[in-house]
Order: structure tokens, then C-alpha cells, then sequence
């Protein structure tokens, strides 16, 4: 028997890792995706980046909120501004 | 029919040959079981023996294994053309046979014929007699009857001409996947990951075309990008997954304005996929396509039981996470979920309804046909047997709406709150329009803010600083504790319907997406219209 493909029959896309530097240098961007109390865990975040690796500079980003993907313009600002990302996500 | 375009076939024992001929050529479609094929069969016979030094007889059996059956029956020393993948036939769109094509030497088609009317056979006998260069062929043609109606032709039967369709029409372009002999469909389909848990109807390439005549657009049309991977769904992958729900070719118009209303950006299908919370697609359909295809508005709307609800739900439930993804553990995170996820379509029951239906409240006319998306929870239900004022059963109403989602969660964005008939009746008889039901809910849900506040009693509420996003994205919270605050954040976020059996002291109450958010941070219900 034949059957017709339900799926849209993407291709599975290879991706590999960025490549790592091996040091903690550079800009971190913490985004926070709007849920509630992700800006307290990002807060005290920033607070142990501080602490603890003070050569990282630290960037905030917010989505706009939590429900939409994030735009492509904030990815592509955090993509050009910093070597690091943490994205806090859920509740 | 058309007449043919040249083919090669192989013979009875597998050679090829070519047809027409470079020289006169005389053609017949038949199939052994067809009595009128039998009544001219030895004519044909007696035709080749007088012509065949000039003109090409050959006979086209639609069956292979027809061929010595048909010669030894008749004493056929013709050549007779095996055609049993039917491709010839389909191309000359025969319907009936026999079907009789005479070509002269430049390969044009002078005269056919179909069935047996004795004139035409008469005068198509005669040209090959002209064309051949022989004198009068003696014929029995006064033991033969005037007419005798033709069969219909293999290409054209049940089952078969959906085979060659699907092979042949173009319509089907997507990957075929082939299914080992021996192993059962289902099981393979289970583990192929495309259901949705419950056995699916194998998408066979016959049954999709099938499915494909319920519209009339093109099959690789596409009818929208599917969050959330954005592919794009064609009509024929719509389609497909139709099949599996178990739909028929009818609903399908319904199902395609289904997906594009469940595509609109507004509706942000992505992040309903993705939610934690039990919302899922929840669709409403409108207008006269609900009885032309058999939907159910009645009794049991919600539940189990009748074709078109189920499948057409379905069917969109597929597609989703089919072509666009969010299988339950990767992109859909949802922590329950809901029965509703399965499944969840049902008409307005517009004829019990006191009042303008959905799509006449959104300028859509009563006689067009309409689909309309909601993100909601499952429903659950309002008992009122007692109240016969409309006042009294919009208060029960407002104590069901308070506790949507929870009961400190007030500014509320939109909700379906589906009226039985019977509540309808009150509400319309104390001289209330929906309008009036949705003013009237408006006030009766308001309470002092401080009330809505976190505290020891309970951890949720709506305080400011839970919802860091809300001044930027709603607007200024209020923070007046003595202010009154509603459960809706406005009139417009109370979608009203009637629906369900008329008997019934139940209305249902679907709660939505949580408080309110402006687009295009937020998500709006979506109606589209049904193009059959």
C-alpha cells in the first residue's frame, strides 16, 4: 500500500554548535521572556554574573511578550551585541 | 473520448508495438465481460481478414488476461494490445466500451464510434472498407440489432478511476510512501508519528484525489504557513490529513477556511501550540454550509457522534501538527492540555437562536458561509433550571465567568460563552439582545481591586509588579485599590453563540487566553469565509 505524506517533508535542518571560544569574555544578553517573576531569576542572574565573572559585560533584553516568537529585529540586535545569551523562559 | 494519441503497448506475449500504424488503422477498446464488446468482436474479425493487407485491425483488450479468452472465443487473429495499466484508456478519456477509431495513413482519426448503434458501425466499416482499397465487406447486418448500449469502460469503474486519477491527474505531488507488504497499515501509521493517538484512515493516493473534489482549487495551491515551523500546507496536504481524519470530500471548503482562519497571524497559532495553559483551537462554523454537509448543532454539539463535527475538528488538528509541528513534549508544552485538543468544531444552532448569528454580528451576510477560530480552554458548564428573568440567569452566568481560569484573573481577553436555546429564550424574552447580556456581564463581574490581590489566602492576583510587562503592553494597571475592576476587559471580549439540543437548562462557558493583551502582542479570534 501507498500512502501520501501528511507532513510538510522539511528537510531536517543540521545545525551545528557555535563555535567556543574557551573563555568568558565579551557581552552576555540576559532575555527575559516576559512571564511572570523572569525578571526577579534574571535579576539575580546579572547578580552572579557580577560576582562571578566580572569580565562579562551584561545586556538586557525583553521580548515583547511572552506568547509572540521573538521579533527577528531583537534577535538580530542580540546576535550583533553580544558573544552570550541566557533566555529565561516559563514561570 | 478522444481519439488516442500514439501509444505503444505490448501484445499478448509482451512485445511492443506502435498504433496507429503508418497506414490505415483500425482500433477497438473492449473488455471480455462486455456483451456488446462480443456482439461486434467478429466483425471485426471478418474485417481484418478482408482488409488486413492494407489496413492495421487491432483490438485493445482493457483486461491482459482478457486476451486469450477473447480469441478463442471468437477465433481473433488480429493483434490484440494488452493496455491493462489503463494509461491509453485514460488518455482518450473513453467511458464506454467499445470504442472504435479509424485513422487514416497520415495517422488522423476519421471516424469513431462507442457502444453498438448499427448506422454509425455501418459507415465506420465502410470508410475502413474505402481506406483499405476493398470492395464490400459481406456483413450479417440485418441479424444485427439497431442499438446495443456499450459498458462502461475499466478506466471509468469505481475504485479504478480513482487509482488512475491520483497516478495520472497531476494532483497528487507529494511523497509517497510505501507501506512493506505484511505489515499493518495502522501500526506503521502509529509509528510513523502522525497521529493523534486514535488509528487514522491510510491516505491512499485514490482516497486524497477523492478528498481533492470537494474543491475546486488547485491541489498545490497554498492555503497558508503553518506555525510552527512556517512550512507551507498546500490544499493537497490539507487533504491528506482530511483523509486520515476520517472527513469527507464535502467538508473540505469548511476545512481549508478552518486553517486559514488558524493561520492568521492575529490568532498566533504559535504560541497556542506552545502554551503551558489547556487552551487549544476551538472552531465555530456558520451559514448554510452547517446543514448542507450534515453538521450537528443540536443535541450532544460537544460531543461524540456526528461525522462532520468530529472530522472537520480533526482534520485541523492534524494538519496543525502535522505539517506544522508540536508534538506533545517538544513544542507543545502544554502541562494538560484538553479532550477539546482532539477535536473541536461545532455549528451555531442558528434556527433556535433569538438573535443575529456570529457572522452576521461580525458583517458577514446570513447566507455566506463562515468559519470562525477561538483560543479557549475546554468548556465547562452553567446549571440554570429556575431563573426566568433574564437578569437572574445573567447573574448565575456572571459567578461562571468570575472563576475563568481563576478568579482573581480579571481584564479578561475573549471567551465563548455558547447559550442552549432554552437560556437564550429567557434572556431574549426579557427583551435583552446579546448586547445587553454582554453590558449587563460587564458590570456584574466588577469587584474592588483589592480583593483581586495576592495575599495569605492565596498566592494569585493581580498584582502590579507579577506583570512587569502589563503597563508596557496593556496599559496602566490600575492600582486604586477601591477601584472596580471587571472580569471583562471589555463588552467585545464575550463571543455569544447558541447552540445545543433546545431542551436544556446548560449553557457552556469556554474560558480563553488570560487577561488581555492589545495586538499584536495578543491574539484575536479569526472568521473566515467558506469558498466552495
Amino acid at each position: 500500500m501507498q500512502i501520501v505524506d501528511p507532513t510538510a517533508e522539511l528537510d531536517v535542518a543540521v545545525r551545528t554548535l557555535a563555535p567556543r571560544s574557551g573563555e568568558l569574555r565579551g557581552t552576555v544578553g540576559l532575555l527575559d521572556i516576559n512571564k511572570p517573576r523572569g525578571n526577579v531569576f534574571i535579576d539575580h542572574l546579572e547578580r552572579l554574573i557580577h560576582d562571578r565573572i566580572p569580565s562579562l559585560e551584561v545586556r538586557r533584553y525583553s521580548k515583547p511578550f511572552f506568547t509572540r516568537v521573538a521579533p527577528p529585529d531583537l534577535r538580530k540586535q542580540i546576535l550583533e551585541e553580544c558573544q552570550f545569551v541566557i533566555e529565561a523562559m516559563a514561570d | 473520448m478522444i481519439p488516442p494519441e500514439p501509444f505503444e503497448l505490448p501484445d499478448d506475449v509482451g512485445k511492443i508495438h506502435a498504433a496507429p500504424a503508418d497506414r490505415p488503422t483500425f482500433l477497438v477498446f473492449v473488455k471480455e465481460d462486455c456483451a456488446t464488446c462480443n456482439l461486434v468482436l467478429p466483425m471485426v474479425q471478418v474485417l481484418h481478414q478482408a482488409t488486413g493487407e492494407t489496413v492495421d485491425v487491432t483490438v485493445v483488450s482493457q483486461v491482459g488476461s482478457d486476451i486469450p479468452i477473447l480469441r478463442d472465443r471468437h477465433d481473433l487473429t488480429m493483434l490484440i494490445l494488452d493496455d491493462s495499466e489503463l494509461d491509453v484508456s485514460y488518455d482518450a478519456a473513453l467511458e464506454t466500451v467499445p470504442s472504435a477509431f479509424l485513422f487514416d495513413e497520415t495517422g488522423e482519426c476519421v471516424a469513431q464510434t462507442y457502444g453498438f448503434l448499427k448506422s454509425e458501425w455501418m459507415e465506420l466499416i465502410s470508410a475502413a472498407e474505402q481506406l483499405g482499397g476493398t470492395d464490400a465487406i459481406p456483413l450479417d447486418w440485418d441479424n444485427l440489432p439497431a442499438l446495443k448500449p456499450g459498458c462502461g469502460a475499466k478506466n471509468v469503474e469505481p475504485g479504478i478511476l480513482e487509482r488512475l486519477e491520483a497516478r495520472r491527474s497531476g494532483k497528487i505531488q507529494g511523497h509517497l510512501i510505501e507501506i512493506p507488504t505484511g505489515v499493518d497499515v495502522h501500526e506503521f501509521l502509529f509509528e510513523l508519528g502522525v497521529t493523534d493517538g486514535l488509528p487514522v484512515v491510510p491516505p491512499t493516493p485514490e482516497l486524497v484525489w477523492s478528498m481533492l473534489q470537494g474543491t475546486q482549487r488547485d491541489s498545490q495551491e497554498i492555503v497558508a504557513n503553518v506555525a510552527t515551523s512556517r512550512a507551507a500546507c498546500t490544499v493537497e496536504k490539507a487533504a491528506v490529513n482530511a483523509v486520515m481524519a476520517g472527513a469527507r470530500p464535502e467538508f473540505l471548503p469548511v476545512i481549508l477556511a478552518g486553517l486559514e482562519a488558524v493561520t492568521v497571524e492575529d490568532f498566533n497559532l504559535h504560541g497556542i501550540v506552545c502554551t503551558l495553559g489547556a487552551q487549544a483551537p476551538v472552531y465555530v462554523v456558520n451559514g448554510p454550509i452547517r446543514n448542507v454537509i450534515g453538521m450537528n448543532g443540536g443535541i450532544n454539539v460537544l460531543g461524540q457522534g456526528n461525522r462532520a463535527n468530529a472530522a472537520i475538528g480533526r482534520s485541523l488538528q492534524l494538519i496543525v501538527r502535522n505539517v506544522g509541528g508540536g508534538k506533545p513534549g517538544d513544542e507543545d508544552r502544554a502541562a494538560f492540555g484538553g479532550p477539546h485538543k482532539y477535536t473541536c468544531c461545532f455549528p451555531e444552532n442558528e434556527e433556535a437562536s433569538p438573535w443575529p448569528p456570529l457572522h452576521v454580528e461580525r458583517g458577514f451576510d446570513a447566507d455566506q458561509s463562515t468559519v470562525t477560530v477561538f483560543p479557549l480552554e475546554a468548556p465547562r458548564a452553567i446549571l440554570d433550571q429556575y431563573s426566568t428573568a433574564a437578569e437572574q440567569l445573567a447573574n448565575n452566568i456572571a459567578w461562571s465567568l468570575t472563576s475563568v481560569t481563576n478568579s482573581r484573573m480579571f481584564n479578561y481577553g475573549e471567551l465563548l460563552l455558547a447559550l442552549s436555546p432554552q437560556h437564550a429564550g429567557v434572556i431574549a424574552n426579557s427583551g435583552w439582545s446579546k448586547d445587553d447580556l454582554r453590558s449587563y456581564l460587564v458590570e456584574a463581574t466588577k469587584k474592588p481591586l483589592s480583593t483581586l490581590l495576592a495575599d495569605r489566602q492565596c498566592g494569585e492576583g493581580m498584582d502590579k509588579h507579577r506583570y512587569p510587562m502589563i503597563d508596557r503592553v496593556v496599559g496602566e494597571p490600575p492600582d486604586d485599590p477601591d477601584q472596580l475592576v471587571s472580569k471583562l476587559s471589555s463588552k467585545e471580549m464575550l463571543n455569544i453563540v447558541v447552540t445545543g439540543g433546545d431542551a436544556s437548562p446548560f449553557s457552556m462557558l469556554f474560558g480563553g487566553w488570560g487577561f488581555f493583551v492589545p495586538l499584536p502582542a495578543g491574539n484575536r479570534s479569526v472568521t473566515v469565509e467558506v469558498v466552495t
